[in-house]
């Protein structure tokens, strides 16, 4: 470095501390390669974790699999996930015709009516603290106000849980993604005469639609798999779903998932439930990944706008 | 239904949110009160959803906080049948494995993130965070199971058996307490899983807040003849230091409610403390999740509601500090985090 | 009207109707459930309300409880589903749990080993009544010890679970078990996390033949002094593969089934026994039934005779005494039926010990006629 400055009237610092040049050139050589190392222990432990679902997963995945329900008879070889990935469908896209329709008002209100109004700014200000409730919590509140109360489990019940922690995810992406949309098209589309809900729904939203659906995509993965949610609500059943009512139905009775006969499956100490969990395992991450990846390759933005 | 008014009268250029906003007509617009009417339900019924689940979750532990007062956070005994519920356990077991978790995690994270804001080349750097990014997405299921059929095999025939051989055997808190069952099955267990599952979201937010160092700043360091960890030490992580501990707090948060993975790793101890971190324990949220639905008497289920009371408290707890720390974030660096 | 008015009488609206639309869901909701829900008394005399085509459909009887006899009730869920085209849709969740179930009605009928005494089945309007014999098992997880040759007596046993006898090399243990090297290493205790009849009856077990060492109570859930536990008597025996050198108790058939190790035990008679459907039903066979009436609360352990399995016990069927719906329940008895009747042959195959025709003949007189549904008996 520099020598300090050298004027008679220098005020008294402290000397420099001599530093070589080459312990500075050491420190940073050991700091680069426990980053490498770390970095390389990081990304190894998950591959591991990629590796291991890839290989027992892969080896449940036969034809079997995607057509046969859950095998009522533990000691079975066949059977399958099909029906519990049907309700695990079922059951996530009920959450999102719940919560994707009132998360987009909710941030539309936020962006574009409430923005730094006392109301918009308490309801901001609820949703980002209750956001990351854990989902145990979710599905006993779903229990106590579902459940219980209609003395019975339901796959509504579970899709009303899961919609619980979409709805704050899905507010908060809307109103970031409409913040973002130049005042410029708002603007123009009100001067040419068009009524405020069209400039918005017509004009915004067209404009902003990338971010939206990658908005929406990403809460329905975030709940696509949750187990703990659905524990006391949906519960799990080894059918068909048989319709809206009744002990079987959605608004009636338990229904399948891929999360709990995945937990299900796991705690069995019989080999085929095991092997029927980790392909259940492979499914959802497969699913899961799989969206990731299409939203950012469809609607490139990402992060950047 | 209302349609765009070709006869353009002198409305142009009305302010966002304005009450003029809308055009005059004669016809009676109904459309715009509607959706803002629609919209404002939204908003409001979104409030009003999350202040419901506080308040109902109040409702239903209030008899397990006046039956129990205190003794829910003092003792350890955990037992239905004598009307006895101390989450003592739950307690030290949520906190002990979070605490494991962020000890292997941070530093992992801020190594990651540092190697990929400096250290390789930048198209390299957009893949493996794209890569890291969907990894925060596998779900906690993947993990117990992953967790369980080799992990914890792992740790009980090998790791465990190996620490204690060493000198660190005999530190209290590594040292086996009396409950120890093997080191498999564990608090440590448990925290190296949960590690691996918020190393992602960590290192996330630390790559992006570290890339929000001004260019120039940097530049100005490495053309004074800083090496690239001193950069990184006094000017980097000086810009990032609100944004990263918001990130660990955040990541804290959900930790600490991790329920599934948890279930699978811990132990399910619920009657003993962990006197070292490879002793078995519990944790809050799979205590709820295990013995939830078997719970008939009233003070039980109420215990329970008011266990989820405490951690919902506890996460929002973290959640308002993330919060505050990364508002410093946008002051400083005068962006989002 | 001026803008804001119009903006709050329009919020109203939409409330107000978002109110109404999920009053109107819920009542179609719990109007349509056709699980057994009673929560309003309907007089004696009132027609049974009609049911929607769907739901004579569905077909499903909802159960949940004890991991004990799931393997069985899954089975004959499976067969009958075969046979008569009902399902049954049995969920494992524990004894406690079947218990919470039934009692909360969410369910049409609840499973648990650990019976319910007399003036809890009044408070709770439920009847029970026993559904099939099985035994627990104790397993473990030894590389050099083959199945079946440990042997343990009741207060090793204990000592083992209350944490006094904590290596494998214990003298306690090698002195039973002269043919066998045991390794000197740490026991792995494994027990129940959940509410768990088969926890009900091993710590009966421990509590009438080793009274002296094991201290800790006899109940569904008790405070164990050592241990992990695992969620269901599937959890226990995953943990006991998982980790070497464990020790697990389970209900016989998952032992079998996934080829564990058992060990062999010591009855009240001296006798060195393994656990087989011949040592469970001389077990069984000391069952006096009829004395236990109304409730059939019977423990089965620890029971006299040179073949008994010390640690057998029954299984329980729980049901609401008042039935909502008739249709429902007359399916779901004639289910019942079919399992004492037909299903003594798939019971066997797995090691359990069906109940004798004469207990069900006692069943069906004493404790089935006073399960009604609007007023009239559902069975026959």
């Amino acid at each position: 470095m520099s020598a300090v400055a050298e004027t008679p009237q220098a005020p008294q610092m402290a000397p420099m501390r001599r530093r070589s040049v080459t312990g500075r050139k050491a420190a940073d050589l050991v700091v680069k390669v426990f980053s490498w190392v770390g970095a390389l222990f990081g990304i190894a432990v998950m591959a591991f974790v990629l590796y291991e679902v890839m290989i027992r997963g892969l080896k449940a995945w036969n034809v079997a699999f995607f057509t046969q329900t859950w095998p009522l008879d533990p000691m079975s070889t066949s059977g399958g996930m099909a029906n519990a990935i049907v309700g695990t469908i079922i059951i996530t896209a009920g959450a999102a015709l719940i919560a994707i329709p009132i998360g987009f008002m909710a941030g539309v209100y936020l962006a574009e009516y409430g923005r730094n109004g006392r109301v918009a700014t308490s309801i901001r200000m609820v949703t980002n603290v209750v956001m990351g409730v854990p989902s145990i919590i979710v599905g006993v509140f779903a229990f106590a106000i579902l459940v219980k109360p209609l003395q019975h489990y339901s796959g509504f019940a579970g899709s009303v849980a899961l919609a619980f922690l979409m709805l704050p995810v899905m507010a908060r992406t809307t109103e970031d993604i409409l913040n973002l949309v130049p005042n410029e098209l708002r603007e123009s589309g009100l001067a040419m005469g068009a009524p405020r809900w069209r400039v918005t729904l017509r004009v915004i939203c067209k404009a902003a639609r990338g971010g939206l659906i990658t908005g929406a995509t990403l809460a329905v993965v975030r709940v696509a798999g949750e187990t703990a949610p659905l524990l006391f609500t949906a519960l799990s059943s080894p059918y068909w779903i048989t319709g809206l009512f009744g002990s079987g139905g959605y608004f009636g009775g338990p229904v399948a998932n891929m999360t709990k006969s995945i937990w299900d499956g796991a705690q069995s100490p019989y080999p085929h439930m095991q092997a029927l969990a980790w392909g259940g395992a492979l499914f959802i991450m497969v699913f899961i990944l799989g969206l990731n990846i299409l939203v950012r390759v469809l609607f490139q933005r990402g992060k950047e706008w | 239904m209302s349609t765009v008014d070709i006869d353009i009268p002198p409305q142009a250029g009305a302010p966002r949110g304005s009450a003029s906003a809308e055009p005059r007509g004669h016809r009676l617009r109904l459309g715009d009160p509607i959706f803002r009417g629609l919209a404002t339900a939204s908003g409001v019924f979104l409030a009003v959803a999350m202040v419901g689940l506080g308040v109902v979750l109040v409702i239903d532990s209030w008899p397990a906080i006046t039956g129990l007062g205190t003794k829910m956070l003092t003792t350890v005994a955990w037992s239905p049948s004598t009307g006895e519920y101390g989450a003592l356990a739950a307690l030290v077991g949520t906190f002990l494995s979070t605490i494991v978790a962020m000890i292997i995690a941070v530093p992992l994270a801020l190594v990651i993130a540092l190697l990929l804001v400096e250290l390789v080349h930048p198209k390299v750097a957009r893949v493996v965070g794209t890569v890291i990014e969907m990894l925060a997405s596998i779900p906690s299921i993947v993990f117990g199971m992953v967790g369980i059929f080799t992990i914890v095999p792992f740790m009980q025939d090998h790791v465990v058996p190996w620490v204690l051989s060493t000198p660190l055997g005999k530190v209290p808190g590594i040292e086996p307490g009396p409950n120890y069952a093997g080191g498999g099955v564990s608090v440590f267990t448990a925290g190296v899983v949960l590690a691996f599952m918020v190393l992602p979201f960590i290192t996330a937010v630390s790559r992006d807040v570290m890339k929000m160092v001004p260019q120039v700043t940097k530049e100005a360091g490495y053309g004074l003849g800083s090496t690239t960890w001193e950069v990184m030490r006094k000017i980097s992580l000086r810009y990032a230091n609100s944004g990263i501990v918001g990130a660990i707090f955040i990541g804290f948060g959900r930790a600490l409610g991790e329920t599934m993975a948890v279930a699978f790793l811990i132990g399910s101890v619920f009657t003993a403390l962990p006197h070292s971190v490879f002793d078995p324990g519990t944790s809050i949220a799979s205590l709820i999740a295990l013995t939830f639905s078997e719970a008939t008497d009233k003070l039980q289920i109420s215990a329970l509601i008011e266990l989820g009371l405490i951690l919902f408290v506890l996460t929002i707890v973290f959640q308002i500090a993330a919060q505050a720390w990364l508002r410093r974030v946008q002051r400083v660096t005068g962006g989002r985090a | 009207m001026q803008h804001s008015t119009r903006v709050r009488l329009l919020l109203g609206v939409a409330a107000l109707l978002a109110v109404v639309a999920m009053a109107i869901g819920a009542a179609a909701c719990g109007s349509s459930s056709s699980s057994s829900s009673s929560a309003s008394a309907t007089p004696a005399g009132t027609p049974s309300p009609t049911l929607t085509p769907v739901q004579m459909q569905s077909g499903t009887n909802v159960g949940a409880g004890a991991t004990f006899p799931a393997p069985i009730y899954l089975k004959w869920g499976d067969a009958y589903n075969t046979a008569k085209g009902v399902k049954l849709n049995y969920q494992p969740i524990g004894s406690g749990g079947g218990i919470a179930a039934i009692e909360a009605k969410l369910v049409n009928f609840g499973a648990s080993d650990a019976p319910l005494q007399e003036a809890d089945l009044t408070a709770n309007g439920l009847a029970q009544f026993p559904m099939i014999v099985g035994g627990d098992v104790v397993v473990v997880h030894l590389n050099g010890v083959a199945d079946g040759q440990l042997k343990l007596t009741a207060d090793v046993l204990a000592s083992i679970y209350m944490g006094k006898t904590t290596m494998w090399n214990d003298p306690s243990i090698t002195k039973l078990n002269p043919g066998l090297t045991l390794p000197a290493t740490k026991i792995t205790v494994v027990h129940r996390s959940d509410s768990s009849g088969t926890t009900w009856i091993f710590t009966h077990y421990l509590t009438a033949a080793a009274p002296s060492v094991w201290t800790a109570g006899a109940d569904k859930v008790v405070p164990w002094p050592i241990g992990i536990g695992g969620n269901g008597s599937a959890g226990v025996a995953t943990s006991v593969q998982q980790l070497s050198g464990s020790i697990g108790y389970v209900e016989y058939a998952y032992a079998k089934q996934t080829g564990m190790t058992t060990t062999q035990l010591q009855n009240k008679a001296g006798t060195w026994v393994k656990p087989s459907i011949a040592s469970f039903t001389a077990a069984a066979a000391n069952a006096n039934w009829k004395a236990s009436l109304p409730s059939m609360y019977v423990v089965l352990v620890d029971q006299p005779g040179a073949d008994s399995w010390p640690i057998t016990g029954a299984s329980f069927i729980l049901v609401q005494k008042s039935q909502s719906d008739a249709a429902i329940a007359k399916q779901m008895f004639a289910w019942f039926d079919w399992n004492y009747t037909s299903g003594a042959s798939a019971a066997t195959a797995l090691d359990y010990v069906p109940i004798p025709a004469n207990v069900y003949t006692l069943v069906q007189k004493q404790v089935w006629s006073t399960v009604t549904a609007n007023g009239s008996p559902v069975w026959p």
